[in-house]
């Protein structure tokens, strides 16, 4: 840990610290999405895990990706959750049985799995510098996806097609 | 700014979404969990991106976004479908196909 705690000639005291508040807001939310016992509050825990990753993205210099998060994931993707639990009618407060019996052999595995994570980042990237770009051109994106991106973008069409008719085949009253 | 920000963020946040994987019995919150796993991996695309000056990990960190919008309309859907067949959304319990 010490490459991140110690600065280095070259850091951006800004851009460090709106990391990290950012970071730490965003693993404070996480946190509480896997452990609320309360459906609702876990779905606008997520919002805010959500809108962090999409600021991050920002601070990384890709705005067009920051703009796609929020308006696929904050816009589309929470509104479905939201009716998801709506129509499974959760009940409105805490709720016991959320949590599986075995559900603290989850703590183990995810520690060992963010250890093990850390250990190889930092040994394979300790000290490497993000280079200050600024921010990725539009243009340049819609050259690649629209270039030797060509055929997984059409794919891609195909897919979210396929994805919107088979929801509605599954969820339609016979 | 040192590029182990941003992986190890989003390896505590992949971390994070495994255990909720693993943890959770409800089955919509086992798909939120999967959204803070899927977005882990985004992240780590956008920071390899900004690192290598190459464009190629935003495409990446879209088509994951487009994936993950498709994976959750089909995912609720099921989800809903257990729902009016069974009344529970309890993992545990949809074991019929145990051998």
């Amino acid at each position: 840990m010490n490459a991140v705690i110690v600065a280095t000639d070259h850091v951006n005291v800004a851009q460090n610290v709106g990391f990290g508040i950012i970071a730490a807001a965003m693993i404070f939310a996480a946190l509480n999405v896997v452990t609320t016992k309360n459906v609702v509050h876990a779905a606008l825990w997520l919002v805010v895990v959500l809108g962090g990753v999409a600021a991050q993205y920002i601070l990384a210099a890709a705005e067009f990706v920051a703009i796609s998060q929020v308006l696929v994931y904050i816009g589309a993707v929470m509104v479905l959750f939201l009716f998801g639990i709506m129509l499974t009618r959760a009940q409105i407060g805490k709720e016991a049985g959320l949590n599986n019996t075995g559900w603290a052999l989850g703590i183990p595995v995810g520690l060992a799995l963010f250890g093990l994570l850390a250990w190889v980042i930092l040994d394979a990237f300790g000290d490497d510098l993000l280079p200050d770009r600024g921010p990725a051109p539009t243009v340049a994106l819609s050259d690649q996806f629209l270039g030797i991106y060509l055929i997984p973008f059409l794919a891609i069409s195909f897919v979210l097609l396929a994805a919107a008719i088979g929801a509605i085949v599954l969820a339609r009253k016979d | 700014m040192l590029a182990v920000n941003f992986l190890l963020l989003a390896a505590a946040l992949f971390a994070i979404g495994v255990y909720g994987v693993i943890a959770r019995r409800n089955a919509v919150m086992v798909l939120m969990s999967i959204e803070l796993i899927l977005n882990a991996v985004s992240l780590n695309l956008v920071a390899f991106s900004l690192m290598t000056g190459a464009i190629d990990g935003q495409v990446f960190a879209l088509y994951v976004i487009a994936i993950a919008a498709a994976e959750v309309g089909v995912g609720l859907a099921m989800v809903l479908m257990i729902y009016r067949n069974r009344r529970t959304i309890a993992l545990d319990e949809l074991s019929e196909m145990k051998g």
